[in-house]
C-alpha cells in the first residue's frame, strides 16, 4: 500500500558543520514552517479513527463487557476487547506482564479495555461511551510501604508483591554507627512527575500485503516496540515495518507502548488504515510516570563533615505493571548516596506493584528520587558540621579513581570538587531591591499578580550535585546499528545515514551529520527517515544515543572511508595507507590534493553497515549490590538562586547556574539546549509538577492542573561546560541529557531552605510547605 | 455544515464540518494544514496558535463556525507572500527560531512561531521582560526557554534593520 501523504520524509543537512560546530538542525526549517510530519499529522485516504475505553477504577473486577450498543452506532467499523486480540495478550517493556486489553481485572485507573474504529473520531469516542462494562469495584493497594510490609498479603498481581529489592552493602554500618561523631537524618519523598512531552501519542497502522503491517508511530525505540507487537498481533516480527514519525518529545514516556498495538489490532482487523491520536487527558493515562519515591537516610560522619556511613532506604512505586521498574530500582540503588565517599554503605533499594498510576522510565531514570534525599542529607550535614554546602560537598566528593557503592572504580575524570569551586565562583546575580518599594512587580514571587510589593521576600541560595549513568547498565548487551552510502548525487558526494534511532527532539540527526562529515570529509549528509529496515539501534534514552547510535555511524564511516580510499589507491595508482580524506578531495601526505571524491567514485557507491557496542557492564549482586554495572558516569551541578515571599509561600527561581563535564562538545548549541531543558524539568519537580493520586485515581490529567514551568517561572541560566574526555567514547563524548535533571531540583529546594528556614524533605514544595 | 474563511490569504469553502470541530480541527483534518498543533485542546499550552482576524488565538478554543468570514493566518502562511503547505520561504522569526537552536522536538515552535510573530509586529523592540510576558501562553518542554528569549531577541534585530 501507498505511504501516507503526510508521513516523514529525508532531511538533508545544509552548510558545513563536523563534530565540534553548531549546524543548523537538518528537520528545522521543517519543523518552523510547520510542515514538519509528528504522528498526529499522519493522513491517509480511507483512515479510521481509534479510540480506547480506559478503566475508571484503579482496581476492579470484570465482570461483563457488551460491545453491541457501541457496534450499533452509525460509523463505527469495529469494536474490540481482549478476545479479539490475535496473539498473546500480555506485552511489557522488560517483562510481558501487561493486558493489552483487560481481563478478569483491571489494575490501574485508565487501563484499557476496549477499542472502537470509526470513521471521525467523535464517533468512535461517542460509540466508545456505550460499550457497556459491569465491574465489582475492589478496594486498590495503594501504599507502597505496607506493601513490603506483607508483599503475599498485597499483591496487585500473582507474582507478589515486589518487583525488586536491591541491597547494597559496603563495610560495616554498625561499627561506624558507633564511631561518628555527627549523625543526621531524614525522610524523604518524591511526587510522580510527568513526562508532559506536548506531542502526543500518536501513530498510523496500515495493513500490508501478506498479512502484515505498517506502523508509523512516534516512540524511542522501534526495534523493542517490534518486540513486543509481534506476539501480541500473532505476526513475525519480520511482518511489522515501522517508521518513526515525527516525536513531539518523549523524556522516557514513549519507551513503553500506547497505541502500538491496538492500533494494529483494529487495521488487521477491518483491513483499513487505522489513525490514533490521544488528547491531553488520555495521555496522563497512556504513558507510564516517574516513580514517586519514600526514602529514609541517616549519615554519620567525624566532626570535620567527612562521611563515615550513609544507612539508606528508598521505596519506588511502580504501579500495577513491571515497566522498567526493575533497572529504574538498580539505579536508585547503584546511585543512592550520589558522587560522594562513603566507606560504609547500606542500602535497601524497593520497587513495588501497586494499583497507583504505572510508573516507568522519565529522565533521571531513579538517579533523580534518589539524587532530592542525599543532596537534602548534604545539606543537613553541612549545618550539622557549621560547614558550607559547597565545602562539606567538595570534602566528601568523588574523583577519578573513586569508588562508587557498588565498588565500581571511576575509570575516567570526574573533577567534583573543581566543578563545585567553578560553580561557586560564578557571579550572582544582582539582589532584588525590595526596600524602595519600586520593584517590578514582574519580577517578584507571584509576578504580576502579587498581591504585595515585596515586603516578604527573602532570597536564598542553594547547591546541588548529581551523578547519572549514561547507557545501558547491569549486563545489558547495549548495542546501535548505522548504515552508511557514499555516493555521488547531482555531482556533489553525499552521505546517506540511515538508523532506527528515535530523533525525539534532542538533535540527534544534526549530530549524524556533523560526524558524517567529521569522517568522510564531505559536505551534503542526507538523514534517511528511521525505521526497523536497518538494525537495532537502541532506546532514545539513558542519555545515551550520541555514544551509541553516533559511535555506529563514526564507525560505518570509517569503514566506508577505508574503502573509498582503498578505491582511491587502486585507481590513482598509490599505495592507500598515505591517503586521507579532507574537504571533499583526495590527499596525501607527500602530494596534497590528488583527486576529488567524485572524481574517484565515479558512479559507484560504497555502503557499510557497523554494529556499535559499549564496553560490557556487569549485574548487581543480589545481595551485596556490588559490581561494576555502569559503562560510564556523567556529573552536573547546579547554584540556585530563588527569591520567596515567606508570608504567602511564593517562590521565584531568580537564577541557575551549572557546571557539567560532556567530555567534548560535539554540538554547543544542541548542548547548551540539553542542559537548559533538563534544568527546567528539575525546576518543574521542584516547585510545581505533580500528579495527585488519591485512592489510585489521578486527580489532575490535564495542561490545567498540571503545571509545567512556563517562560515566566524558568529563569535566566549560566553554564560552565568543562571537556574532559572518557578515553572509551566515541570522541571522548559523555552523554549528557539527563544530568542536568538530576541536581537542579536539589539546588533549588535547598535555595528555598535558605531563605526560609524550613525542613521541606517533600517534592514539589507546595506555598503550604513554605507557610506552614 | 458549511464554512466560508480567508486563510493564508485564500478563500476556502469547507464542507461537511460538524457543529462540534473546532477551527484547529478544521485546518488539521479537513484543509491539509496540520502546522497548527493539538497538544492540549484546552487552550493552556498555545501549540494550536494562529491570527484569527489578525490577533492571536488559540484554535482549538474556536469552534470551526465562528471562523465564519473571518480570516486565518497559520504558521504555513506566516512567511510574507507564503501560500502555506510546501512553501517553504521563511518569515524572520521562522529562520531566528532554527538559528539560535530554539527549535528541539519543535511541537510547540509553531504556536511560539506565531505568537512571537505578533509580539514584534507590536512591540518591536522588546524587552525580556515584555518577551517573557507575550509568551507566557506557550508551553516548551525541550528547551528551558533560554535559546527561545535568544531567537525572540535576534528575529527583533533583524526586522529593525530591515526597516
Amino acid at each position: 500500500m501507498a505511504a501516507p501523504i503526510k508521513s516523514p520524509g529525508r532531511v538533508s543537512a545544509p552548510g558545513d558543520g563536523g563534530v565540534g560546530d553548531s549546524p543548523l538542525r537538518p528537520d528545522g526549517t521543517l519543523k518552523v514552517a510547520g510542515e514538519f510530519a509528528y504522528a498526529s499529522d499522519l493522513w491517509i485516504d480511507g483512515m479510521l479513527w481509534g479510540a480506547t475505553l480506559r478503566s475508571p477504577h484503579p482496581r476492579a473486577r470484570i465482570v461483563s463487557v457488551d460491545v453491541g450498543p457501541a457496534l450499533a452506532v452509525p460509523g463505527v467499523r469495529a469494536v474490540l476487547t481482549h478476545e479479539d486480540v490475535p496473539g498473546r495478550k500480555l506485552f511489557g517493556l522488560d517483562d510481558p506482564d501487561q493486558p493489552v486489553l483487560a481481563f478478569g481485572e483491571v489494575r490501574h485507573q485508565g487501563e484499557p479495555v476496549a477499542l472502537v474504529a470509526a470513521d471521525h473520531p467523535e464517533t468512535a469516542r461517542r460509540a466508545m461511551e456505550r460499550i457497556a462494562v459491569e465491574y465489582e469495584v475492589l478496594e486498590p493497594v495503594t501504599d507502597p510501604r505496607a506493601v513490603i510490609a506483607d508483599p503475599e498479603g498485597l499483591k496487585v498481581q500473582d507474582r507478589g508483591g515486589i518487583v525488586r529489592h536491591q541491597p547494597v552493602v559496603v563495610g560495616d554500618v554498625a561499627a561506624a554507627k558507633r564511631a561518628a561523631e555527627v549523625v543526621v537524618a531524614g525522610e524523604y519523598e518524591v511526587g510522580i512527575q510527568d513526562q508532559a512531552f506536548l506531542g502526543p501519542e500518536a501513530g498510523l497502522a496500515i495493513p500490508a500485503e501478506g498479512g502484515g503491517l505498517d506502523l508509523y508511530v512516534s516512540t524511542q525505540w522501534m526495534h523493542q516496540d517490534v518486540r513486543q507487537i509481534a506476539p501480541c498481533l500473532g505476526l513475525d516480527e519480520e511482518q511489522i515495518h515501522m517508521t518513526l514519525a515525527g516525536v513531539g518529545g518523549a523524556f522516557g514516556g514513549r519507551e513503553d507502548l500506547s497505541m502500538q498495538i491496538h492500533a494494529g489490532m483494529l487495521a488487521l482487523h477491518t483491513g483499513r488504515p487505522v489513525k490514533m491520536s490521544y488528547n491531553r487527558y488520555e495521555s496522563f493515562f497512556g504513558h507510564v510516570h516517574r516513580h514517586p519515591a519514600q526514602m529514609r537516610y541517616e549519615y554519620g560522619a567525624a566532626a570535620d563533615g567527612t562521611l563515615l556511613y550513609a544507612d539508606v532506604e528508598i521505596v519506588l512505586d511502580g504501579g500495577a505493571y513491571t515497566s522498567s521498574t526493575v533497572n529504574v530500582t538498580g539505579n536508585a540503588a547503584s546511585l543512592g548516596v550520589g558522587p560522594y565517599e562513603i566507606p560504609n554503605i547500606r542500602i535497601d533499594a524497593y520497587g513495588v506493584y501497586t494499583n497507583n498510576p504505572p510508573c516507568g522510565a522519565m529522565r533521571g531514570f531513579g538517579a533523580v528520587q534518589a539524587c532530592f534525599a542525599y543532596e537534602s542529607m548534604m545539606d543537613r550535614l553541612a549545618d550539622a558540621c557549621d560547614l558550607s554546602p559547597v565545602e562539606v560537598r567538595r570534602r566528601n566528593a568523588v574523583s577519578q579513581g573513586s569508588r562508587l557503592a557498588t565498588g565500581q572504580v571511576i575509570e575516567a575524570p570526574a573533577p567534583l570538587a573543581e566543578m563545585l569551586t567553578r560553580l561557586e565562583a560564578m557571579p550572582m546575580p544582582p539582589a532584588l531591591d525590595t526596600a524602595s518599594g519600586t520593584a517590578d512587580l514582574r519580577d517578584l514571587p507571584g509576578g504580576a499578580s502579587q498581591t504585595t510589593h515585596g515586603e516578604g521576600v527573602v532570597r536564598g541560595v542553594g547547591y546541588g550535585v548529581g551523578i547519572k549513568n549514561i547507557c545501558f547498565s547491569e549486563g545489558f548487551d547495549d548495542l546501535s546499528t548505522a548504515r552508511v552510502r557514499l555516493e555521488v548525487i547531482g555531482g556533489e558526494p553525499t552521505a546517506l545515514v540511515h538508523t532506527a534511532a528515535a530523533e525525539v527532539g534532542q538533535g540527534l540527526v544534526t549530530v549524524e551529520a556533523q560526524i558524517a562529515r567529521t569522517e568522510l570529509g564531505v559536505q551534503k549528509v542526507v538523514i534517511a527517515p528511521a525505521d526497523n529496515r536497518v538494525g537495532d539501534a537502541g532506546s532514545s534514552s539513558a542519555s545515551r544515543q550520541s555514544y551509541m547510535t553516533g559511535g555506529a555511524v563514526k564507525t560505518a564511516c570509517e569503514a566506508v572511508r577505508a574503502e573509498l580510499l582503498a578505491l582511491a589507491g587502486r585507481r590513482l595508482g598509490r599505495a592507500h595507507g598515505d591517503l586521507a580524506v579532507a574537504g571533499g578531495k583526495i590527499v596525501s601526505r607527500a602530494g596534497g590534493v590528488l583527486a576529488s571524491i567524485e572524481e574517484v567514485l565515479g558512479g559507484d557507491a560504497i555502503e557499510e553497515t557497523r554494529e556499535y557496542h559499549h564496553r560490557p557492564t556487569a549485574p548487581m549482586d543480589p545481595v551485596t549490590g556490588q559490581g561494576r554495572s555502569h559503562t560510564q558516569l556523567a556529573l552536573c551541578v547546579h547554584r540556585a538562586v530563588v527569591d520567596v515571599d515567606v508570608d504567602l509561600g511564593l517562590v521565584k527561581v531568580v537564577e541557575l547556574a551549572a557546571v557539567q563535564d560532556v567530555g567534548r562538545i560535539l554540538n554547543r548549541l544542541s548542548l547548551e539546549g540539553q542542559i537548559h531543558g533538563g534544568s527546567a524539568q528539575g525546576l518543574g519537580l521542584a516547585v510545581m509538577e505533580e500528579i495527585v493520586v488519591s485512592g489510585g485515581l489521578v486527580r489532575n490529567p490535564s495542561f490545567t492542573d498540571y503545571l509545567i514551568p512556563t517562560i515566566l517561572d524558568m529563569p535566566p541560566m549560566r553554564l560552565d561546560i568543562l571537556e574532559n574526555p572518557d578515553p572509551e567514547a566515541p570522541y571522548g563524548l559523555r552523554g549528557a541529557g539527563e544530568p542536568p535533571t538530576l541536581s537542579s531540583t536539589p539546588a533549588i529546594v535547598a535555595a528555598i531552605r535558605d531563605a526560609t528556614g524550613r525542613a521541606l524533605t517533600r517534592v514539589p514544595v507546595r506555598p503550604e510547605h513554605i507557610v506552614a | 455544515m458549511r464554512v466560508n474563511l480567508t486563510v493564508n490569504g485564500s478563500k476556502e469553502t469547507v464542507d461537511d464540518v460538524w457543529e462540534g470541530e473546532s477551527l484547529l480541527y478544521m485546518l488539521r483534518e479537513r484543509m491539509g494544514l496540520p502546522g497548527s498543533k493539538n497538544a492540549c485542546e484546552q487552550g493552556e499550552c498555545g501549540s494550536c496558535t494562529v491570527y484569527l482576524d489578525g490577533v492571536p488565538a488559540c484554535s482549538c478554543l474556536v469552534a470551526a463556525g465562528q471562523a465564519e468570514g473571518r480570516e486565518v493566518r497559520t504558521v504555513e502562511g506566516l512567511a510574507e507572500g507564503s501560500t502555506g503547505a510546501g512553501d517553504q520561504r521563511l518569515d524572520p522569526v521562522q529562520e531566528a527560531f532554527v538559528e539560535a537552536g530554539a527549535v528541539q522536538c519543535g511541537f510547540c515552535t509553531p504556536g511560539l512561531v506565531v505568537q512571537s510573530h505578533d509580539l514584534i509586529e507590536r512591540v518591536p523592540d522588546p524587552s525580556d521582560a515584555e518577551i517573557r510576558e507575550a509568551l507566557a501562553g506557550n508551553l516548551c518542554r525541550c528547551t528551558g526557554y533560554e535559546k527561545i528569549l535568544d531567537a525572540v531577541r535576534l528575529a527583533a534585530r533583524r526586522k529593525a534593520a530591515a526597516r
